[in-house]
């Protein structure tokens, strides 16, 4: 392994569990559609925005397949091959592509990365393309119609603004104070 | 927090090896959307509920088992209602009901060190020797770092209460990450020298 593998794989590893412990914050409900709203979505931003996509990718891939293995690493301490085949599980595996995306965005923004190119990758990977994956899935296995899934999986998306404006703040400040991406 | 609701038990469903047990949910799920409706979803659910009788999982776990899924298949149950009839909306949750208890028999009768063992070692056949010591390193370096992550955000909590900062998940969020981040190069630097296959270690060696 060479240093840089390593360190890869330390950081990949790092975020990984910034996932596992962004599951133990208790659920928001958002008062006026009362759908709660976890914190690690977040994380998934925050990843691929301070990773970049291959290991913001790679870390959402390691997290997931805790997951998947039996630890209830997910919020409300869910965990174990049943959230993947539940109506969320293409959100779950969405988050792959999600950071993977949300990463892309930032390194190609990185020279001028500032909080609005920032929130706008956020809302590309972690929302855009996020639902993209995820609402088909609904659609698919509860025999409903795209529009009809995306329809009810609109309540979600004024939490994952407010996640994308802060997921944003927190990639800019530690590109300034702590970069990873461009670091080589 | 990193138990998972392993329940022990020596039937044949806790016997039989993890990857057999991965390869059946696979087959399974796959053949409820091939051969889709009652008569599929209601087969599976049966041999379930006598795979579960077998392993003597109690009901209480099987219920805590569904319950995380329960207010979303109630919706799916209640839209389907309107979209098509009480019929389809009867199946269509229970083929979620049925793939969701499938996938958590899985869990409560395999322990999750004999799961990742047999996947490393499932690993280790198809990858090269490298990239399986790799996914080792970065499977273990993760458990251990998540206690580690909760300590961090505990003492940036607490600086920033002393400082009479509320406590803005943006206050909250930075330092913690950064610190982490730092926290990380340190390890990856300590990796790095005490490995002998680095030109730092070899010297050394």
């Amino acid at each position: 392994m060479t240093n840089d593998t390593t360190r890869d794989i330390v950081l990949i590893a790092l975020f990984a569990a910034i996932m596992a412990v962004l599951g133990v914050f208790p659920p928001i409900t958002l008062p006026l559609v009362g759908v709660p709203i976890t914190a690690q979505s977040l994380g998934v931003m925050l990843a691929g925005g301070i990773l970049g996509a291959r290991r913001g990718a790679l870390a959402m891939i390691l997290f997931l397949a805790l997951v998947a293995v039996g630890l209830p690493l997910l919020s409300g301490g869910r965990g174990g091959f049943a959230v993947f085949l539940g109506p969320s599980g293409g959100f779950l595996v969405g988050w792959i592509v999600a950071a993977f995306v949300v990463g892309l965005t930032i390194e190609r923004l990185w020279s001028r990365l500032g909080h609005v190119n920032a929130f706008i990758a956020c809302v590309f990977g972690g929302i855009i393309v996020l639902y993209a994956i995820g609402i088909p899935w609904i659609a698919f296995a509860a025999e409903i119609s795209i529009a009809q899934a995306f329809v009810g999986s609109m309540p979600f998306i004024p939490g994952d603004l407010i996640k994308a404006v802060i997921a944003s703040a927190v990639i800019v400040t530690v590109a300034r104070s702590y970069p990873i991406i461009a670091s080589p | 927090m990193l138990t998972s609701d392993y329940v022990p038990g020596d039937s044949i469903v806790h016997r039989a090896r993890p990857l057999i047990k991965v390869g059946l949910l696979f087959l399974v799920c796959t053949w409820l959307f091939v051969q889709e409706g009652w008569p599929s979803s209601t087969i599976a659910g049966l041999i379930l509920a006598a795979l579960f009788a077998i392993a003597r999982i109690p009901p209480t776990i099987i219920v805590a088992a569904i319950r995380p899924a329960l207010w979303v298949l109630g919706l799916i149950f209640v839209a389907q209602l309107f979209l098509a009839d009480w019929r389809f909306a009867g199946f269509v949750v229970l083929r979620f009901a049925v793939m969701i208890l499938a996938a958590s028999i899985l869990t409560l009768t395999t322990r999750t060190s004999d799961l990742v063992d047999a996947i490393e070692r499932a690993l280790s056949r198809v990858l090269p020797a490298r990239s399986a010591e790799a996914i080792s390193l970065a499977l273990s370096l993760c458990l251990r770092f998540i206690p580690r992550v909760r300590g961090i955000f505990e003492e940036v909590k607490n600086a920033q209460r002393a400082r009479g900062l509320g406590t803005s998940w943006r206050a909250l969020v930075t330092p913690t990450i950064v610190r982490a981040l730092k926290s990380a190069d340190e390890i990856s630097r300590a990796i790095t020298a005490r490995s002998p296959e680095t030109p730092a270690g070899r010297h050394v060696r």
